[in-house]
């Protein structure tokens, strides 16, 4: 039903947009806020494209690295390691906010699309190591037995046998970062300033003007959403396994 | 015999399981660093006097925090995250349960239903925060239907807070502008619990519940007496994750209300920013910070604690 409305609503030209009728479906078709719209969000869609897309690639890749050491070389220690790297997951970030900034700007970082982007490869290591282990740990320890035997190597086993069994793993784990990254805002919006911005800032810097033009917002709204929409339509499987496996069981 | 042959194998691996860690500890000092290191840091600047632009690290004891627990809006920030969180996670547990048991009657079209109310959870808060805004808008949307049956409900604009009792300078009860955002949350994350709920129920046999009818339980029962209480772990897991969602809850509420006259629907999360990077007080921003990591702390520890002991 809310969605109904953002169509409606965004389809409207402003002088019907009014309080009385939300629910009414527009006289005419106007495309015009949806120009407006793209004309002020568009670099920021685009800071989100070169943001996340980086970012979902290592991160995936990362974690499924740390999921495989978590789960087929298990040593002394390797579980409460994994504990510690798991609780990163559960901070509010504003505990670390203060510092990241800090450290940022001393690294020339700050304000940059590459600094978020290793804000997000981080602060998402957490739950990507945590969907690979519980995905790995689906896969018969005898299969890596077997390969050991044959003489395979750490790496060897999962360059020729992990990834290719992971493919499921890793559409999963990058449509949830992809999702989380590309809908992100406390990060976005205090690490980098205008033209930085990604979309979401972007968005609400747009709601944040002094005459609301709802007709417009609705349709940068739909415009922001229109990515993670999309993955959710075309890969709705993967996007609800990935929910699951994001919700550590224990 | 077969120690033996243990002693051998780990000889063996001694250098892929070298390699194995020697790939885990880069990660591992990047968490140490940036989340036990930068938490050391915040709470570090918590104690200190870094309360304008330039930083300033002289020791400054708890003098933020005390400053905080006799502050007007952090005791509403408090208010309202208890009353926010409350609401919140029972509305997402009973809706979720209940459409999720409503799905599993064998209902026609169950998926349909089920990418309906899971398709929000693909959305950001900040645009579920700016829909929501438009359609719970004072005089529109749902209130024009309400405005019909001559109910006139201002929504996140009221600024009345349900009566309670005095706390300190403020009105200890709920405020009803925080409904607005509860239920623009629900609406968010409801699609969440319904998931956990239904992976739950196709986990228990049917056979189950069939021994349960042939014992003479009736529907009702079978749902009360055994249902119910095998889908507590996923209770508990829906109730862990909400509440550490709706502890640091910061976007949504950014997004749809700001804080509100009189810090109706303020919350820590959103105070920390303004107070941090609009009015550079970085000590008093910090300390609310810490306090929001020891309260979701309180549900977080003892569950990694538990599920690492059921991991062993």
């Amino acid at each position: 039903m809310p969605i109904y409305v953002i169509i409606v609503t965004s389809l409207k030209p402003l002088d019907e947009v009014s309080l009385e009728q939300m629910w009414a479906l527009p006289t005419t078709i106007d495309f015009s806020s949806y120009a407006q719209a793209f004309t002020n969000l568009a670099p920021n869609f685009w800071n989100s494209v070169y943001l996340v897309i980086p970012a979902t690639l290592l991160s995936a890749l990362l974690g499924a690295m740390n999921g495989y050491v978590l789960s087929k070389w298990k040593f002394k220690g390797s579980n409460t390691i994994f504990t510690i790297i798991l609780f990163g997951m559960f901070i509010p970030y504003q505990s670390i906010l203060i510092p990241l900034i800090q450290f940022l700007r001393s690294i020339d970082l700050y304000n940059t699309i590459s600094g978020l982007v290793l804000v997000h490869v981080v602060y998402g290591l957490p739950i990507t190591t945590l969907m690979f282990r519980n995905f790995y740990a689906s896969i018969p320890d005898t299969m890596i037995e077997a390969a050991k035997i044959d003489g395979a190597s750490f790496l060897g086993i999962f360059r020729h046998i992990m990834i290719p069994l992971s493919i499921t793993g890793f559409v999963v784990v990058a449509i949830w970062q992809f999702t989380n990254i590309w809908n992100e805002f406390l990060f976005a919006v205090t690490i980098t300033t205008s033209d930085k911005q990604p979309i979401m800032v972007a968005l609400q810097n747009l709601s944040g003007s002094q005459i609301v033009q709802w007709n417009v917002q609705m349709a940068g709204a739909l415009l922001a959403a229109l990515p993670t929409l999309l993955v959710y339509i075309f890969l709705g499987k993967y996007f609800v396994r990935g929910l699951l496996a994001g919700s550590v069981k224990g | 015999m077969e120690r033996e042959i243990q002693i051998k194998r780990k000889k063996r691996l001694t250098k892929d399981q070298w390699t194995a860690i020697a790939f885990l500890i880069p990660s591992f000092i990047l968490i140490l660093i940036f989340v036990y290191g930068f938490i050391g840091w915040t709470g570090y600047v918590s104690l200190s006097n870094w309360n304008t632009l330039v930083p300033d690290l002289s020791f400054a004891g708890l003098k933020n925090y005390i400053y905080l627990f006799h502050d007007f809006r952090f005791q509403a920030d408090l208010r309202n995250t208890l009353f926010f969180t409350v609401l919140f996670i029972a509305l997402v547990i009973v809706l979720g349960m209940g459409i999720a048991i409503l799905i599993d009657q064998k209902l026609k079209g169950e998926s349909i239903f089920r990418n309906i109310f899971l398709f929000p959870m693909a959305l950001s808060f900040i645009v579920t925060g700016v829909v929501w805004q438009w359609l719970l808008n004072p005089s529109t949307g749902f209130n024009h239907f309400l405005n019909m049956v001559g109910i006139e409900p201002k929504w996140y604009t009221d600024t009345n807070v349900l009566a309670g009792f005095q706390w300190g300078s403020i009105e200890f009860g709920l405020p009803v502008a925080i409904i607005a955002v509860v239920i623009a949350a629900v609406w968010q994350m409801t699609g969440f619990s319904l998931a956990m709920y239904l992976a739950g129920l196709r986990g228990i046999s049917d056979e189950l519940r069939e021994a349960a009818r042939i014992d003479g339980a009736s529907e009702f029962q079978v749902y009360r007496k055994v249902v119910l209480p095998m889908l507590m772990p996923i209770t508990v897991s829906v109730i862990i994750i909400m509440a550490h969602i709706s502890l640091k809850i910061f976007d949504l509420i950014y997004a749809m209300t700001g804080s509100g006259a009189n810090f109706v629907t303020d919350v820590p999360g959103v105070y920390m920013f303004e107070t941090t990077f609009r009015g550079n007080y970085y000590a008093n921003g910090a300390a609310i910070a810490i306090i929001m990591l020891l309260l979701v702390a309180i549900f977080i520890v003892p569950y990694l604690w538990n599920s690492r002991k059921g991991d062993q």
